[in-house]
């Protein structure tokens, strides 16, 4: 042990410190960001693996298997359909599923946050470098189907250079979702509620695998309720051509990012702070 | 003139529900000092060490750390301590250098000197040869090492250890305190939670007793001793029914009694005049002290 090494520094610049402290520093969203990256150095090549071999087999059995009998959806080949719809599904299980999971696991087994906000980060910052940073990797990773797509013969287009930004956004609130899931269960194993009974519906009937507007107008308003409704078709939008209604389909998802951001602010708080 | 307090508690209380953990607790660090938190499992410790860095919120009662309310300059404070909590929270896939400078950033040392205090935390730590092996490859004390030198990364003022040897073989303690030793012997200022007597003895200037959320007795570990268990302790040994003798006999005669399982302890054998019963006599410590004020054995 080298107790000379332990010298306090001379001339602390008390000033420096003195200043006070704001709410959402950037210092503190990215000094917690640094910390995900860092993590996600050691195990990325496992993530990359499977978000482009699932939409690989995914378009292989529906694209290839199903257009054996749909051979067009509204006028696009039914693998290019499928491809497009599912860069919302990618993004959804990679945003929504590694918060719910991860943060569970860094708050209850391994007591990450403890230590977090033991230094000068506050839970607002902590819930904003979490949300922020699975959104943008989400948003990345989300361009993946895409991009299997396109070996399955679609066409690029400039409009594609959107698609991780619209992934991002509705990323940030499935991670505001997952965070907010993950402060108000009691047990890892209730996520299976949250998975069975809201997000594989909300997959399921996004327009991904078949369109929206062949079901009861019922379903068809429900749907406007699902952000992955709007996040498929900004995406197919993007690569096919934008029409009037994607402003409308943008400002939910943005709205639907606010909320969830807030809530999950809320809840974690109500876990962290005694 | 008295020294600046690190940190000063007044009246503060917290509830959980029914359970009230922290009872009105007074607590004064004088700066550069280690105060040692002295208290069986259940007294409060925990729970005042999160409310100093505002992790609980107390429900009465006025808290100061290094001159900042908490918690609503709780921040501001945070920036200047560093925290070793008891239970292991190190990223566990990441190196030991690693670890430092994410935290390193989160206590806002400034770019440019990130490398050189994590180099030195490395240092600390005695960690140097292994800065690049992942943290659940390194041994139990070794980890604890690293949680320490994570909480001094950035040179804080103030350091607040929640049992910082708990659970550690005796060789590992004793290189934990002399680095505990040194930083106090350097100018920080230390709270230490513990339930280990000998900790408390080794490293505190001062202790304070905790029990049921309170403080029930302060000063230095001598003078505690002197004034609540006296010069000597004398212990007699023997079969359940001979202890009940003894201790009937010790407590008629105005002597305070502990007992353990194996064991009567008669405090202030030096008061009694050549009429107690055949064992041993030894000095008292604070850990008869420590059972006196709590009422609790120590494992």
């Amino acid at each position: 042990m080298s107790a000379s090494a332990v010298a306090p520094r001379a001339g602390r610049p008390a000033g420096r410190l003195r200043r006070r402290l704001h709410r959402l520093e950037p210092a503190a969203i990215t000094g917690v960001m640094s910390r995900d990256v860092t993590n996600f150095l050691t195990y990325w090549k496992a993530t990359t693996f499977s978000s482009i071999l699932d939409p690989t087999i995914y378009l292989l059995a529906f694209g290839l298997g199903l257009g054996t009998i749909v051979a067009a959806v509204e006028g696009m080949e039914y693998v290019q359909f499928v491809g497009t719809g599912m860069v919302a599904t990618a993004v959804l299980f990679s945003s929504a599923f590694s918060a719910m999971y991860g943060v569970f696991i860094k708050h209850r087994f391994q007591h990450t946050y403890d230590a977090i906000l033991a230094a000068p980060v506050d839970v607002e910052e902590l819930v904003t470098a979490e949300v922020a940073w699975l959104g943008l990797r989400a948003g990345v990773y989300g361009t993946a189907p895409l991009l299997v797509t396109m070996v399955f013969g679609l066409e690029p287009a400039p409009g594609m250079l959107l698609v991780p930004l619209i992934g991002a956004v509705m990323a940030f609130g499935f991670a505001g979702f997952g965070v907010f899931a993950a402060a108000a269960v009691s047990k890892i194993d209730h996520f299976n509620y949250i998975q069975s009974a809201l997000l594989t519906p909300l997959f399921l009937v996004s327009g991904t695998f078949f369109p929206i507007d062949e079901l009861p107008e019922g379903a068809q308003i429900a749907s406007n309720l699902n952000p992955l409704y709007h996040c498929v078709e900004l995406v197919r939008g993007a690569v096919f051509g934008f029409e009037t209604s994607a402003l409308f389909h943008i400002l939910v998802l943005i709205g639907f990012a606010v909320a969830m951001w807030r809530l999950a602010i809320w809840r974690l708080e109500k876990r962290l702070i005694e | 003139m008295p020294a600046p307090l690190a940190i000063r508690l007044r009246g503060v209380v917290k509830r959980f529900g029914e359970i009230t953990a922290v009872d009105g607790l007074d607590l004064d660090v004088p700066e550069g000092t280690c105060v040692g938190l002295l208290g069986p499992n259940g007294a409060g410790k925990s729970t005042t060490m999160k409310m100093l860095t505002a992790q609980a919120i107390a429900d009465a009662g006025e808290i100061r750390v290094l001159g900042f309310e908490v918690p609503a300059d709780s921040k501001q404070a945070r920036a200047l301590c560093g925290v070793t909590p008891q239970l292991d929270n190190l990223d566990v896939e990441l190196t030991a250098r690693e670890n430092l400078a994410v935290f390193a950033r989160l206590y806002r040392v400034p770019r440019n000197d990130r490398r050189a205090a994590v180099d030195q935390a490395l240092e600390i730590a005695n960690l140097v040869e292994r800065a690049d092996t992942p943290v659940d490859k390194l041994s139990g004390g070794m980890r604890r090492r690293l949680l320490i030198a994570r909480a001094l990364v950035h040179r804080p003022r103030l350091l607040l250890l929640d049992e910082p040897t708990v659970g550690l073989d005796p060789q590992v303690r004793q290189e934990l305190w002399a680095l505990i030793d040194a930083l106090r012997t350097e100018g920080t200022s230390i709270l230490m939670s513990t339930h280990y007597i000998e900790e408390a003895e080794r490293l505190a200037d001062t202790v304070s007793i905790m029990a049921l959320g309170r403080v029930v007795a302060r000063g230095r570990p001598a003078e505690l001793v002197r004034e609540h268990a006296g010069v000597q302790t004398h212990e007699v040994y023997g079969p359940p029914l001979r202890l009940a003798e003894v201790r009937e006999a010790a407590e008629a005669a105005g002597h305070r009694v502990r007992q353990t399982g194996t064991a009567v302890a008669i405090l202030r054998a030096e008061d009694a005049n050549g009429t107690l019963p055949e064992g041993i006599t030894r000095a008292a410590t604070l850990e008869d002290v420590f059972v006196l004020l709590t009422g609790e054995e120590v494992e």
